[in-house]
């Protein structure tokens, strides 16, 4: 009991320890932005920041992605940061609805970013206040190996139909068609996310996200059924489990696997060689009569409350805004800049993104961030025992509901 | 002390004593424990009694409390997963069961004096110094289906390889296997320092009396062996009810909390599904356990002394 006590205690101790030696004129920034392009991205905009502020100190500590969602709470609980990285959506709005974000919307108004953020504003706004800045977005779809398809004649898929005719077709040629790793969850609920909105929409699916349908609808099941179309026929890769996202990544890369259902921080971790041979294609349609909608997570900061250093933590939400340090960092990360004046990279993954964006008749931030945080969690872990275990889909999807109706009762 | 002498009854005169002297019996073993008393008491029985008070709750950590009463505990006997746990932990505990025997196996084949001896019982205890972290990530590697050795062997033999960290009827007996690593080690050393101890009088009667093989050591060096396996059983029952580190490391609890124990779902719920209300009525379940196991503990532990 004691061990355990203190291996909690010494987990919220480490995210304290950053926030303890703080002086007048320091700026304390914990970040979540631990994968190498985020970091460098966030280490060079600090850098900018502090030449553009010679009198202001920026401590950034920099913290596991995964072990940041944990963390942040104990820091918002106890000693502030000034800038903590986050999530638009209902992830943001959690921290908003117990008072543990500052209110920012003269940081909006005095830099003008109704009109440059206007895109992402709802996002970001609760009760007409605006809680944070964002600095990337990003969209998700199927990364694929084109060399893989050239070889065997494959071209892309627009339709599920044609979709399932190229899983079919890599799978008799020897490569497993996807690959995935469901360790960490919530890749699988990209999945279940896409087929969502492709067979039931967007409004439907931010409905389920806010827990107002049952998960044993059987809109709900339909998207299981098709789901379950991939896993009776092998696509998925075998012991996705015990994979973390980029663990699975080796599988695309040494061409065991063809496709990837992932966002576009997945482009920096090409390896050279395969660079080229790696393109994008948009989820395919399922039901032609539903609008196309796509999954376009946000990334922010924000100001806790009880943050020490305000003023500077505002004159950095400012400029981590402008559209040059937008343009700058997004170049980095390989996601799109929110600021509509900053260009977007000329990668050839970004412009694809972009447009893609713009003409989707509407996104969604992403399951576990549009989804209460304890409803996220014990649907990914049924998403992830779906896809292992098929035939267990019914207990699966009871149990589903009975967490919904103790959430959301 | 400078009163020691004021304090003899010189001359057969009785001495006035000082209320101080008078009551030194009990006041000198309270002073003495007061401060670790009082430690005790607020590091130790405080928060106990506060997380039992937080387990009729609900909370999420950061807003308000809503007391609950017995809610907790009700979903909690409903809960499948905590019936897993259950099971688990009782797994951990049978099968942990083997590094006192293996350690007092690894123990006797060390114990001897050949050149170099040294070095081979350091490298025996190696993975006691190591992080369980890092076991857990190097096991982790080993059970890789794809890329790691267990993998790579099984199918050298003409085996299917075992995803054990993703299959649900092999992941606890995978964690298991590599905490047994550690705390085989950790037995052993315990076992070496008791063999160093043996009374070489008794050895040389037992001789003298005809034991040698299995009669002397089950007759002869096992029961001198006794303080040694003692300990041993009781850090590994406590290693065993404990067990945390591994399963976070190693799987978090999956696939689908199939390799979560108490300790773990107790804080999946408090940390990752913010309710620590339910987390802290796992806690309360988990520490009923021990108290029993500990209870029984000391019951026979008097027993045995009177």
């Amino acid at each position: 009991m004691r061990k355990l006590a203190s291996t909690i205690l010494l987990a919220s101790g480490l995210a304290i320890a950053g926030a303890m030696s703080v002086q007048a004129g320091t700026l304390v920034i914990n970040a979540n932005t631990s994968d190498p392009g985020p970091k460098q991205a966030f280490e060079e905009l600090v850098e900018r920041f502090e030449a553009a502020n010679p009198d202001v100190d920026v401590e950034l500590n920099i913290f596991d992605h995964e072990g940041f969602k944990t963390t942040v709470r104990n820091f918002l609980t106890s000693q502030q940061p000034d800038i903590i990285t986050w999530f638009a959506g209902n992830r943001m709005k959690t921290f908003v609805d117990r008072d543990l974000l500052e209110d920012v919307s003269d940081v909006w108004q005095d830099n003008g970013l109704d009109t440059t953020f206007a895109s992402s504003k709802s996002a970001l706004t609760i009760d007409g206040k605006q809680y944070g800045v964002p600095y990337s977005y990003y969209q998700w779809g199927v990364y694929y190996r084109q060399d893989i398809f050239d070889d065997l004649g494959l071209s892309v898929p627009a339709t599920w139909d044609e979709f399932m005719a190229v899983n079919a077709t890599l799978k008799e040629n020897g490569v497993t068609p996807i690959t995935i790793g469901t360790k960490f969850l919530w890749t699988a609920a990209g999945w279940f996310d896409y087929l969502n909105v492709r067979i039931n929409g967007l409004d439907f699916h931010l409905d389920v996200a806010a827990g107002n349908v049952p998960y044993t609808d059987d809109r709900v099941r339909a998207v299981f059924a098709k789901w379950q179309e991939l896993l009776d026929s092998g696509y998925f890769i075998e012991n996705h489990a015990s994979y973390s996202w980029q663990e699975a990544q080796a599988f695309m890369f040494q061409g065991d696997a063809a496709m990837y259902l992932i966002g576009n921080f997945f482009v920096p971790f090409f390896p050279e060689d395969l660079a080229d041979s790696i393109s994008f294609f948009p989820f395919p349609v399922i039901d032609p009569s539903v609008a196309i909608y796509e999954d376009a997570p946000t990334d922010t900061v924000h100001i806790p409350k009880g943050a020490q250093n305000k003023e500077d933590a505002r004159k950095f939400l400012a400029f981590i805004a402008q559209a040059d340090n937008q343009a700058e960092i997004n170049k980095l990360l390989g996601t799109l800049p929110p600021n509509s004046e900053a260009p977007i990279g000329d990668d050839r993954f970004l412009q694809a993104g972009f447009e893609l964006l713009n003409s989707a008749a509407g996104t969604a931030q992403f399951y576990d961030r549009d989804t209460d945080p304890e409803m996220a969690k014990i649907g990914m872990q049924g998403f992830q025992e779906f896809m292992v275990k098929p035939d267990r889909l019914d207990a699966i999807l009871e149990r589903l509901e009975k967490a919904r109706q103790r959430i959301y009762g | 002390m400078a009163d020691l002498t004021a304090a003899q009854p010189t001359l057969g005169l009785t001495v006035h004593l000082s209320f101080v002297e008078r009551n030194q019996k009990w006041m000198a073993p309270a002073v003495f424990l007061a401060p670790a008393l009082f430690m005790f008491l607020v590091f130790v029985v405080n928060p106990i009694i506060q997380s039992i008070a937080v387990s009729l709750t609900e909370w999420d950590g950061l807003g308000p409390k809503e007391f609950i009463g017995l809610d907790n505990y009700r979903e909690l006997f409903d809960d499948p997963v905590f019936y897993t746990a259950i099971r688990n932990n009782i797994i951990w505990l049978v099968l942990f069961m083997l590094a006192p025997a293996a350690g007092l196996a690894i123990a006797l084949f060390l114990n001897q004096k050949v050149l170099g001896i040294r070095l081979v019982k350091s490298l025996f205890f190696f993975p006691f110094v190591i992080s369980s972290v890092v076991v857990g990530l190097v096991f982790a590697w080993f059970y890789d289906p794809n890329f790691g050795i267990l993998g790579r062997v099984l199918e050298g033999i003409g085996l299917e390889a075992i995803p054990v960290l993703s299959d649900e009827n092999w992941v606890t007996y995978g964690i298991i296997v590599a905490a047994l690593w550690p705390q085989v080690a950790y037995t052993m050393i315990l076992y070496l320092t008791g063999l160093n101890n043996l009374n070489p009088e008794v050895i040389e009667a037992g001789r003298i009396d005809g034991a040698k093989g299995w009669s002397m050591l089950w007759n002869v060096i096992l029961p001198q062996l006794r303080p040694a396996t003692f300990i041993a059983v009781v850090v590994t029952v406590i290693g065993a009810l404990r067990s945390f580190d591994l399963v976070a490391v190693m799987t978090a609890g999956g696939p689908f909390s199939s390799s979560t124990v108490l300790a773990y779902y107790m804080f999946e719920q408090s940390i990752f599904n913010f309710r620590m209300g339910y987390g802290a009525a796992i806690a309360t379940v988990l520490f009923v356990i021990m108290g029993v196991y500990i209870a029984f503990f000391l019951w026979r532990m008097l027993r045995e002394e009177h």
